[in-house]
């Protein structure tokens, strides 16, 4: 593929991205570069908070996502890719925009002024902007024949302080039917996965999962495809289903549309093992 | 929800409470209509003892003791179903968070003690790290809550699938946690 001229964005992957799902992680950069966008690692970042700071600290996690919105180099879009950390870092700008108590607490604390034009994306963001025909025309891609479902979790969903943030509803299916895959509609495209709640109470969250999962495979698709790794993970750690169907992450089917050679780490890493599938529509054989 | 009693006593009301949490979650529950749209999509409703709408109820009119001892506010994973299909706009969401650090902050008897240990293992990871390492987090709320046995599969099969790393991935200013955390 040519080079194309590249876009700097200053990139948060988050815990689940370092380390549970580093398959996310290296196919999202991988098919960024062939987008045409430089993900610049953002330099020492912290974990946003998660769930868990929220759930019981407001000022912990308000104070966390702070941190890391104070190491972003102006000027630079900071993107990230786990809905979750997105949210948390974009809820942490709109408080600092509106409290100047939370303003002078940052300045203090970070030695460095609150800047409200810092733009924050989640990785959908940066995908809208990216103008997929030409680079296809000009790059060719390798068509995917697969049928799938998109599960988008909760990741659409935002309170509403927020709602003036974009909506990307159907943006993983418009953008794989242009790889050749076929999107099928199903019922449980935006249920919650049960995040958290699959470590202490995973008798509400297999029956979720499994219904997810049944729900996918009776529409008939060959796979599941998300853009949020902790969706990914609850639905290959909790269902208990005989015949899984594999997940992949959305960055994954990117890459391999865009001809990567480097997927040989990611499948493997998979709890539902999706080389059979691969294999048998003739892709990512070496 | 049959167990809890039916009468509302004047006398327990306590309207600074109901103050207190709006000031808290920055929403205002007081325009909950109970049409019950985020109880009809919340993904798991079934397993709280309160709806959600019951639970704006309950903060509404100051029932503190009900609000901050129902299961439903350590059930809700902040998924912001509700939060979205909500007409009058409010982030029940946040209310919930409110609620919990209220319940934590008050030594109320927790009913959901797991999910509990759960975000503070998450948080002594973050404190520790920066960041969280899971293997540890998961090491530590299974002795806490002495049940080593559940989910042992899981964990092996996630560590052969190179899923948990042995070792944490630390943040280089480390007493930057410190300044969070001291408070």
């Amino acid at each position: 593929m040519s080079e194309v001229p590249a876009i700097e964005v200053s990139y948060f992957p988050g815990c689940s991205l370092a380390t549970t799902a580093k398959e996310n992680n290296q196919s999202l950069i991988e098919c960024c570069q062939k987008m045409g966008i430089r993900m610049i690692e953002l330099a020492d970042w912290n974990c946003c908070g998660s769930s868990s700071a929220h759930s019981i600290h407001h000022q912990i996690a308000l104070d966390l996502a702070c941190r890391n919105l104070s190491l972003a180099p102006p000027g630079r879009t900071l993107v990230a890719a786990c809905p979750s950390c997105t949210l948390r870092l974009k809820h942490a700008q709109h408080r600092l925009k509106n409290d100047e108590a939370a303003r002078d607490r940052y300045m203090k604390m970070w030695g460095r002024p609150f800047d409200p034009d810092l733009q924050i994306r989640h990785f959908f963001g940066l995908m809208e902007a990216v103008d997929l025909e030409p680079l296809l025309a000009s790059n060719g891609y390798i068509p995917i024949d697969m049928r799938f479902v998109p599960y988008y979790g909760c990741m659409l969903n935002r309170p509403y302080a927020l709602r003036s943030s974009s909506n990307y509803y159907g943006i993983m299916e418009r953008t794989l039917t242009n790889l050749d895959l076929q999107p099928l509609s199903w019922a449980y495209a935006s249920q919650c996965c049960g995040t958290f709640l699959t470590v202490a109470r995973p008798d509400i969250v297999t029956p979720k999962v499994n219904a997810i999962m049944q729900g996918a495979a009776e529409s008939g698709a060959d796979c599941i495809i998300t853009a949020c790794a902790m969706c990914h993970m609850n639905l290959e750690v909790r269902c208990t289903l005989k015949k899984p169907i594999p997940i992949f992450h959305f960055s994954e089917i990117l890459s391999l549309a865009f001809g990567t050679s480097r997927h040989q780490d990611w499948f493997s890493r998979h709890l539902i093992d999706p080389r059979p599938l691969l294999k048998s529509k003739g892709l990512a054989a070496s | 929800m049959s167990e809890r009693a039916s009468t509302i006593r004047l006398n327990d009301l306590d309207l600074n409470f109901s103050k207190e949490i709006k000031r808290l979650c920055g929403t205002d529950f007081h325009t909950c209509l109970q049409c019950r749209s985020c109880s009809g999509g919340c993904p798991f409703s079934d397993h709280m003892d309160y709806m959600p709408n019951g639970v704006m109820r309950l903060v509404q009119l100051g029932l503190k003791a009900e609000a901050l001892t129902c299961n439903t506010i350590w059930i809700c994973v902040g998924c912001h179903t509700c939060s979205i299909q909500c007409p009058m706009a409010i982030d029940i969401a946040a209310v919930m968070d409110a609620l919990r650090e209220k319940a934590v902050s008050e030594h109320v008897d927790i009913r959901e003690p797991d999910i509990l240990n759960f975000h503070r293992e998450v948080l002594n990871s973050i404190e520790r790290y920066g960041r969280t390492h899971k293997l540890e987090i998961m090491l530590r709320y299974k002795l806490k809550t002495r049940d080593l046995i559940s989910d042992w599969a899981v964990g092996m099969k996630m560590l052969t699938k190179r899923k948990l790393d042995l070792t944490p991935s630390k943040i280089e200013r480390i007493g930057d946690m410190k300044k969070i955390f001291q408070e």
